[in-house]
C-alpha cells in the first residue's frame, strides 16, 4: 500500500499532470486533445500519461489510431487525502503561529 | 491556495517543508525555540499540545504530548544536534507510537526585506517510514479541511463516472 501511495503522490507531483486529471474530469481524451491546451509536445504528454497510468489514475483505450485516457479517480482520491490531512496539520499550524507571530510583533518596543 | 509547500516525492525517504511568514527570523526563532510560545501554534487547534521538556541546546531533549478531545495521547520526543540557530536548528524526531522509526529534521531560516522564508527537512530511515508519518498525522488529522476534501473528490468521482 505504501508502495502504491508513493507512486500515486509522484504522479500528483507535477502541475501539468494535475491539469490532465482535472480537464479528464470532464471526459475522456485522446492525447492530441489533451496536448492542445499546453504548449507540451504530444511526445512530453505521453510520457506523462505514463506516469499517470503507472499510478492507476488513468485507464487507456485505443479507438482506430487514437489513444484514449479515462480517469480512475479513486486511486487519487486515497492519495490526496492522506496527502491532504499532513498538509491540513502544518497549514493550520503555521496559520496558528501567523496569528502569534502578530500579537509578538504588536508586543515588540518600537 | 495553501501557503505551505509540501514535497514528498516518490522513492526518496524525505519531506520537505517551505512556508514563507510575514515577521523577521529572530521572532519566527523565538516562537520555535521558547517552549510557551511553541505550545500556541504547533498542531491542530483540536489537540491540547503539552511540552514535558524542552531543553533547546546541543544535546538537549524534548518530548511532547499531543491530546485529542477523547483523551488519546500521542507523544513525540528527540535529541537536538549542535546549538540551534536561525541558520540550521537539527534534532531527531520520534512518534512513541511507532518506537524505533526516528527521522532527522533541519529547520533553517531565511529573511528577506523583513519576511522569513521557513524550510524544513525530515529525513527518514525509509520510504515506508516516511509514507507512515504523512499517514499518521491523518491520523490525528483536521477533519474539516478533510471533509471538504472529501466532497470535492466525490463530486470529481461523480464528473469522470
Amino acid at each position: 500500500m505504501s508502495q502504491r501511495l508513493d507512486v500515486v503522490f509522484g504522479a500528483l507531483a507535477d502541475p501539468t499532470r494535475r491539469q490532465i486529471l482535472e480537464r479528464l474530469t470532464e471526459g475522456d481524451a485522446s492525447v492530441a486533445q489533451l496536448s492542445a491546451p499546453f504548449h507540451v509536445s504530444q511526445p512530453a504528454i505521453s510520457r506523462h500519461l505514463r506516469v499517470l497510468e503507472a499510478a492507476g489514475l488513468i485507464s487507456r483505450w485505443r479507438r482506430a489510431t487514437a489513444r484514449y485516457s479515462h480517469l480512475e479517480a479513486e486511486p487519487m482520491r486515497e492519495a490526496t487525502k492522506w496527502l491532504a490531512a499532513y498538509s491540513a496539520y502544518w497549514e493550520e499550524s503555521y496559520d496558528r503561529l501567523d496569528e502569534l507571530l502578530d500579537s509578538l510583533k504588536s508586543d515588540e518596543p518600537t | 491556495m495553501p501557503k505551505t509547500e509540501i514535497i514528498a516525492e516518490p522513492g526518496v525517504p524525505q519531506v520537505l517543508i517551505t512556508r514563507e511568514f510575514d515577521a523577521p527570523r529572530d521572532l519566527v526563532f523565538r516562537a520555535h525555540l521558547d517552549p510557551e510560545l511553541l505550545a500556541r501554534w504547533l498542531g491542530p487547534r483540536r489537540l491540547t499540545m503539552f511540552v514535558e521538556r524542552y531543553e533547546p541546546q546541543d544535546g538537549g531533549t524534548y518530548r511532547f504530548i499531543n491530546r485529542d478531545e477523547d483523551g488519546a495521547e500521542y507523544a513525540f520526543h528527540g535529541v537536538f544536534h549542535g546549538r540551534p540557530t536561525p541558520d540550521g536548528t537539527v534534532r531527531t524526531f520520534e512518534f512513541e507510537g511507532a518506537p524505533g522509526h526516528v527521522s532527522l529534521e533541519t529547520l533553517t531560516l531565511e529573511e528577506h526585506e523583513g519576511r522569513t522564508t521557513l524550510r524544513a527537512n525530515a529525513v527518514y530511515q525509509s520510504v515506508e517510514d516516511r509514507d507512515a508519518m504523512v499517514r499518521s498525522d491523518m491520523e490525528q488529522g483536521v477533519n474539516e479541511g478533510y471533509d471538504k476534501l472529501d466532497e470535492l473528490l466525490a463530486g470529481l468521482q461523480r464528473k469522470a463516472a
